[in-house]
Formats: structure tokens, C-alpha cells, sequence
């Protein structure tokens, strides 16, 4: 077992990737009751075009899958498996992002057992016609309830706009049109291409004991037969650099309009320090134009344009990547034009050190925050290490950005040209 | 070894709870202040916290004050308005990054104290009201978040319970206030309500991270020194009907896709009741977690909903129920979630659903207080109740709760009012 120390946060990280391929990532938090372990498959809504393991040809698998099966891998012979964790006093979820599926349980009582029933149930699969039936009517109104709401549609309305071929434009849970095809055959088909262990990880953070915990997993896993998998062939359509659509409008009974905006990103093939390095520059790029101690965060609250609600956040994985910028907002279309006319003022004066010095502290802060919760840090942790990235590099590499670097952020990012806005607006009736 | 190191002291003006912990990289200051919930003044009380945390004395703008939180490695400063019972609670909370994990040394905590003191007691100040541009603009937000809960239409359907449930009582206002008397408020006379609050409302200030007791209490004593002239809290104890004649049922239409069925029932019993216990386990067997009966009925035998959930308000002695369903199928899940209660009512719980149940809150109380947040949360119920009830005599308790008394607690129960928002023309 290999430790990983870091000192200035005083954590130390235990790890190790078993035969089968299977990485496993063990926290101690002696202080905490709870332990929270995450079980995660590097396979995600957009994963929707591939060759089934040991076949030949690609295939197109309806769109919604990988969440339908992250529903149905609790489904099993003797019933459903959210009633085992609960009777062992743990409390289970899961949930499905455009490229991870993750199963996890909290607990405060018995930790080997609960983890042995996670390990266990999301390697056994037991799919049928009639319980895959049964649950279109549940996950119909999973999507209902997301289509009735504003602050969800106008973010994956943003995102649509962005993408013209990208599966990353499609909705995670797909529609109730898309999952009616989906049938058990084609589980098993996504199933067996992507729950290979060599394609999954696994961490736990809590009270525990890393050796002991360690030793279970690995002994658990010597008892099942897994052959080496070839890696995995994916397939997305050409992407080009700019948005596929300007501007939207989405009418709702809303009384409020929202407006969000976005940059869509050019050349979205980082990974490892260089996807480091550009996520923490824009994102302190974002903060030093429109953080709450800004002047444009001032003039957009006095002007009556934002509210509380105003946020940003830039993202990026292995094929999309973008800023967003948005809220509630009571003039849509000034709001859109206002901040891209602060971003292109802001290109147009010189970064100081004084701006970066303050947003940098701010961040640093605000990231010592989110290291206080153990499921921060094992969903941070599993996308960092899906895109080649160490979740706790972040504070030293936000110490080291340069002016430069984010200059050169800057300019490369906020183009006029990757610009795209989507709003919600009410709807006449 | 205890769950919890809290430990209160009084002070002139508030009392201070310190929280000792290894368990976070940041200390967490909460204040929470508390005043019954009126007609009259539930609307200034949503405003002024969000008037507060835009400027003090020192740093007349919201843009000047967060530059001294970013100062303090991003220092966070965040309000909140609840309701529990019939008091309105205004929370200021502020989350400092504990020294010993940056590499420089600079002492944070202090002026941490120092900036969340001055916040509550030296608010920026234009003749006897506060600042106008402030006010102005906060009114304006506010008018904002409220129109936003139509917005958001599980939300939307909850408040419209609410006010239609408790008609008569003052736990039908909104936290937020009402929208048509934002405009009327003006920087003076919402200052007059705040030297009102300073003299007259509840004041607890929760200090949770890995510093002493003793450093915190001297910072506490160092920074907060309230006015000399307090006056004893005022208290509320819960009004409301104490028997449901007739079940209200509300319907209203909008365009939306999913219809939100929401139903209040009344318990009759509150924090400080020795039923409580038996009440928590009966909200888990009935609707509180995945396994119980709601969930098991409603969505995984009749694949109507993707939720189908109960959870209680502690101080008002309600429970609530929630699903998103389609339209048409209305009557058949309130028929669904009627038979559950009925089921109770009769006994009909299994040791399965019991254990599992009781295993769950465990879980759930335990988890709670690994989150400062949520810790605090739980050990301000104590002062919303003037009831004392330590985690571990709570853990004790609901180990304890039999069968028999959540069958004895369910047939107390009443359904009151059912709000059903559904699509249109359907």
C-alpha cells in the first residue's frame, strides 16, 4: 500500500490498484462518525458510442442509458439493495454525471459490511424485461420533474448550445422516448463494457483503520474471475471550436427571468496539470471580474441586473469544456450584454498582482472549506483522478499561477466568437 | 468520551455556545437570532440580515466588505431566515480557514470575531436609518427571492400548503416576507425595528473549530458588546387547532409537466414532548426514508412517483408530504398514501421496518453533527424548545420507542390539508 503525505493539510492518502486494475483510495478522518466510500465507473451519460466488449463493431446505445442502469444495478434476484444498506444502518445513493456513474454510502455503524454489500451489489448484475419496464414509469417522472424546472433546464439549455455533435448536449436522464427502447440486453451490453474494475475506483474516507479496509477490498476482489479487459474504444463525432447555436429562449411560468451565458472552450483535450493549471485560472479570472468584491459585481447589483443568485464556474473534461456565467435576473437581455461588455473591457486592461493576490487567498480558503466534507473530497477526488489530476495538487498549483499564465488564460478563453446565452422567460399565458 | 464538546456560557447580551472540534480545516461562527414570527414585522425581519451583510461602519459597501473577507482568505459571510415553531430566526454565519493549514501565519480568527461583531452591532449608517443605496438595493433582491418560489414550484407548493393549511395561525408567513410590503419599508424605519431587535430578541452566537474554549470565549468578550439596555426575550408557545373537522383539499392549475401533491397533517406533538422519539420513528417508518412505506408504495410497487417522501417540523408538531406524480394519476396516490397511515394506525409494522428505521435516524443524527452546519442546527433545537435533550440521551431514546407508541402516535395524527398543483387542462 502506497501513502501519499500532505503535510501543510495534514492528510495522509493510502492507495493502492489491485491486480484485477481496480484503484483503490483510502482517507482516515478519526474524528468524523461517518464513513462515506464512493464506487465509481469512468462511464457517464456521453459514453453513448462504442464496441461492446468483445465485439467488433461500434454501436449507438439510446440516450439516458448510463443513468437507467445506474437505477437498475440496485434492482437484484432477492430485491432491492437500498433495503440491505438501510437494514445495516447505512443510508445509499448514486448518481450519474456526462462521464461518471457513482454508487456510495454513508454510515456510522458497521463499515466492512456495508462495504462489502457496495462492492458486491454493483458487481452483480441482474437486469430482466419486467423490472427494466417497471422503472420507465419512475425515471418518466424523474424527468418530468427536472423538465418543470427553470434553474436546470436554462443550465443544460446553455450547454445544448454549446454542442453541436457532442453527446454532452444530451440530457443525462435522457427522454421518455429514449428510454422506452432501452431494453435488459442493452445494460448488459453497457454494463459488461464499463464496470470492468480496471475501469473503476474506489474510495473511502472516515474513522478507519486504512490497512484493515485495504486488506478486505483486496481479498473481496481475489475472489472474483475478471480477465484483463482491452481498453476501451470510444467514440465522438467531430466537434467544431465554436457554438452550435447563439442564443435561446425557453418560455416557463416563471416570474422571474434567468439569464446564463457561456464561453465555449476551443481545445478541450487537457488533462493531468495542464487541465489543472486552465481550471484554476479561469476560475480565478472569473472571480477577479465578477467575484462579489468586484466593481462589476457592484455595477451589475446596483444597475438591479443580478442577485444572490448570480454564480460562475468554469468546467472541463476530456472532449467539453466552458465558463458559465448567470442567474436570476429581471432584464435577460441586459444581462447578457453587460457582461460581455466587462469581459471585453477587462481584456482590455492589464491583470495586476494585487487582483490575483486576493482572489487566490479566496479561493485557497474557500477550497481548506470544502476539504471539511468527506463526500467533497471522494467526488472530488474520483473526477481529479478520471482526468489525470490529484485532488489536493490544487492549493499548491493556485500558489504557484503566474499573471502570465492567466493572462494567457485570458485571452484564449473569452473569445466574442465562443460566446452563447440561453434564458429563461416567462412564459404568456 | 462524549459526541459533542459543547459547552454554554451567558454573557451580557447573548449567550455563547463553544464547540471544540479536530474535525475541520475552518471555524464556523453562527449567530441566531430569534424573535415570534408577525404580520407586522415578518417582512423588515427578512430584509435586515441581508441589509446587514452589506456594510458596516468601517466598510460602508458590500464591495468593502468583501474585500476584507477575501482579505482573510476568503472568509465567508452567508444569511439565512428560518422558521421554526412560530419564531422567525435570522442567521449570520461566518467560516474563517483555521491558520494552522496555510502556510502563512497571519491570525485570522481574531478579525474574523472582529468583522462578524461589527456586521451585527456597527451596521453602516446615514442619519437615524441605515444606508439608502443599501436598502434600496437589497429591497429589490428580496421582492426577487420572493417571486423566485414561484419559480421553483416544489417550493411553490409547499408555501401555498402552508398558507392555506394555517389560514388563521401566524405559521402561514413566509420567511421571506410579503412582496407588497417590501416597497413600504425605508432605511429609517427599518433601523428603528433593528435597534428593536438588539434590545429585544434572542441572541446565541455558536463558535465551532479546533480552537480553546478559553480563546474563543475571550474573543467572544473582546468583540460583542451589545447595548446595556436588554430586555428579557419575548416567547411564543405554538397556537393552532387542536382537531381537524374536515379535511381541506386546494387545487390550482399551471402549465407545468409534473403535478406536486403536498399534504399537511397535524401531530400534536413537539420537541418537548415525550412522544417526540416516537414521532421521528413513525415519520421514518411512514415516509422518511427509502425503505418506508411511501417510498415502498407510491413509487416501487405502483411506479407513480420518482418521490414520494415525508418529513416533520419539530417546534409546530406538522408533517408533511411530498410527490411529483401526473395529474391524472391524483386520486389514486392520495388513496395510496391514506392506506400507509392506516397501516400504521392498525399496527401493521413489521420488526424490519422498525429496526431499519431506528438504525436510520441513528445514522442520520450521527451524520448530522459531523457537519457544523447541521450540528448547530441540531443543538439550537434546545433553545427553540427550552428543552434539554444531549445526542446521546436522544440516541438512547429513539433505541427505545416501541411499536406500540408510533401506533399510539399515529392515531393522534390528522390529515388537515391536501394542495394539489396540477398541469393545465388535465
Amino acid at each position: 500500500m502506497e501513502q501519499i503525505h500532505f503535510n501543510q493539510l495534514k492528510e495522509t492518502l493510502n492507495h493502492k490498484t489491485l491486480p484485477n486494475g481496480l484503484k483503490v483510495y483510502i482517507l482516515e478522518k478519526k474524528d468524523f462518525n461517518k464513513t462515506y466510500a464512493t464506487f465509481t465507473t469512468h462511464y457517464g451519460s456521453v459514453d453513448n458510442h462504442f464496441v461492446p466488449l468483445g465485439k467488433e463493431e461500434k454501436v449507438k446505445v439510446p440516450d439516458g442509458i448510463a443513468h437507467f442502469l445506474e437505477h437498475k444495478l440496485f434492482e437484484k434476484e432477492h430485491g432491492d439493495v437500498f433495503q440491505d444498506f438501510s437494514k445495516q444502518g447505512a443510508s445509499a445513493n448514486a448518481f450519474t454525471t456526462f462521464n461518471r456513474t457513482a454508487y456510495l454510502f454513508s454510515t456510522t455503524g458497521d463499515v466492512e459490511k456495508n462495504l462489502t454489500t457496495l462492492i458486491d451489489f454493483v458487481q452483480a448484475p441482474y437486469f430482466t424485461e419486467k423490472t427494466v419496464e417497471k422503472e420507465k414509469g419512475i425515471i418518466g417522472q424523474e424527468i418530468r420533474m427536472y423538465d418543470d424546472n427553470p434553474d436546470w433546464r436554462v443550465y443544460f439549455g446553455l450547454i445544448a448550445n454549446m454542442y453541436k455533435n457532442h453527446p454532452v448536449a444530451i440530457d443525462i436522464a435522457g427522454t421518455v422516448e429514449s428510454i422506452a427502447k432501452i431494453t435488459k440486453d442493452d445494460l448488459y451490453e453497457c454494463y459488461n463494457t464499463f464496470y470492468h474494475p480496471s475501469n473503476m475506483l474506489l474510495f473511502i474516507v472516515g474513522p478507519i483503520d486504512a490497512e484493515k479496509i485495504m486488506g478486505l477490498v483486496e481479498k473481496n476482489q481475489a475472489g472474483k474471475d475478471y480477465n484483463d479487459q482491452p481498453p476501451i474504444e470510444r467514440f465522438f463525432d467531430e466537434e467544431p471550436a465554436e457554438p452550435a447555436n447563439r442564443k435561446e429562449v425557453l418560455h416557463m411560468p416563471v416570474q422571474t427571468p434567468k439569464c446564463y451565458m457561456g464561453y465555449k472552450e476551443k481545445r478541450p483535450q487537457r488533462s493531468g496539470k495542464d487541465l489543472l493549471v486552465r481550471e484554476l485560472s479561469i476560475n480565478l479570472l472569473l472571480e477577479i471580474m465578477f467575484g462579489k468584491s468586484t466593481k462589476n459585481y457592484e455595477k451589475l447589483y446596483e444597475e438591479g441586473l443580478i442577485d444572490p443568485s448570480f454564480s460562475f464556474d468554469y468546467t472541463e473534461e476530456m472532449g467539453f469544456g466552458f465558463s458559465m456565467i448567470g442567474g436570476d435576473t429581471t432584464d435577460p437581455d441586459t444581462f447578457a450584454q453587460r457582461i460581455s461588455e466587462m469581459v471585453n473591457e477587462f481584456k482590455q486592461k492589464t491583470l495586476n498582482e494585487e487582483d490575483l493576490e486576493r482572489a487566490r487567498k479566496k479561493k485557497i480558503g474557500s477550497f481548506l472549506r470544502a476539504l471539511n466534507s468527506p463526500e467533497f473530497i471522494a467526488n472530488q477526488f474520483t473526477r481529479y483522478e478520471f482526468n489525470e489530476m490529484n485532488l489536493f495538487d490544487v492549493i499548491p498549483t493556485f500558489e504557484e499561477l503566474t499573471v502570465k499564465q492567466l493572462q494567457d488564460a485570458l485571452n484564449d478563453h473569452f473569445e466574442e466568437s465562443q460566446l452563447t446565452v440561453c434564458q429563461v422567460k416567462k412564459k404568456q399565458s | 468520551m462524549t459526541l459533542v464538546d459543547h459547552h454554554v456560557a451567558d454573557m451580557p447580551g447573548m449567550t455563547l455556545h463553544t464547540i471544540e472540534t479536530t474535525k475541520y480545516k475552518t471555524t464556523s461562527l453562527i449567530l441566531q437570532i430569534k424573535s415570534p414570527i408577525t404580520e407586522e414585522e415578518v417582512t423588515k425581519r427578512a430584509l435586515l440580515p441581508y441589509v446587514l451583510q452589506s456594510g458596516t461602519e468601517r466598510y460602508p459597501s458590500s464591495k468593502e466588505l468583501r474585500g476584507a473577507l477575501d482579505g482573510l482568505y476568503g472568509a465567508t459571510l452567508g444569511v439565512d431566515l428560518s422558521k421554526k415553531g412560530e419564531y422567525q430566526i435570522i442567521t449570520l454565519r461566518m467560516d474563517v480557514a483555521n491558520e494552522k493549514f496555510l502556510s502563512d501565519n497571519t491570525p485570522l480568527l481574531d478579525r474574523a470575531f472582529e468583522l462578524l461583531s461589527q456586521v451585527l452591532l456597527k451596521p453602516a449608517k446615514q442619519g437615524e436609518g441605515f444606508l439608502p443605496r443599501i436598502v434600496q438595493k437589497e429591497k429589490r433582491s428580496l421582492k426577487q427571492q420572493i417571486e423566485s418560489i414561484y419559480d421553483d414550484k416544489m417550493r411553490y407548493a409547499n408555501k401555498r400548503l402552508i398558507e392555506e393549511m394555517f389560514d388563521e395561525e401566524p405559521y402561514r408567513f413566509n420567511v421571506y416576507g410579503n412582496e407588497q410590503e417590501v416597497d413600504s419599508i425605508t432605511p429609517e424605519t427599518l433601523y428603528d425595528y433593528y435597534i428593536k431587535v438588539m434590545k429585544e430578541d434572542e441572541i446565541h452566537l455558536y463558535a465551532v473549530g479546533d480552537v480553546s474554549r478559553n480563546a474563543l470565549q475571550e474573543l467572544a468578550k473582546k468583540h460583542f458588546v451589545f447595548p446595556q439596555d436588554r430586555m428579557e426575550p419575548k416567547r411564543t408557545s405554538p397556537t393552532g387547532k387542536q382537531r381537524v373537522d374536515e379535511v381541506k383539499e386546494v387545487f390550482e392549475e399551471q402549465e407545468v409537466q409534473q403535478g406536486k401533491l403536498h399534504m399537511g397533517y397535524r401531530t400534536y406533538i413537539t420537541y418537548s414532548d415525550p412522544e417526540y422519539l416516537a414521532l421521528q420513528v413513525f415519520n421514518g417508518v411512514f415516509g422518511g426514508f427509502s425503505h418506508s412505506k411511501l417510498f415502498m408504495n407510491v413509487r416501487e410497487k405502483e411506479s407513480l412517483a420518482y418521490y414520494a417522501a415525508s418529513r416533520f417540523e419539530s417546534h409546530k408538531g406538522i408533517i408533511f408530504v411530498m410527490s411529483g406524480i401526473e395529474t391524472k394519476n391524483y386520486e389514486k396516490t392520495v388513496k395510496i398514501i391514506n392506506e400507509q397511515l392506516e397501516e400504521i394506525r392498525n399496527g401493521n409494522i413489521t420488526d424490519g421496518e422498525l429496526e431499519q428505521t431506528k438504525a436510520m435516524i441513528r445514522n442520520q443524527i450521527l451524520e448530522t453533527v459531523d457537519d457544523s452546519t447541521g450540528l448547530v442546527e441540531v443543538l439550537y433545537h434546545e433553545v427553540v424548545s427550552r428543552h434539554k435533550r444531549t445526542i446521546e440521551e436522544w440516541l438512547e431514546g429513539i433505541q427505545n420507542v416501541t411499536k406500540e407508541q408510533v401506533r399510539d402516535v399515529s392515531q393522534k395524527i390528522q390529515l388537515d390539508t391536501i394542495y394539489f398543483l396540477k398541469g393545465r387542462g388535465e
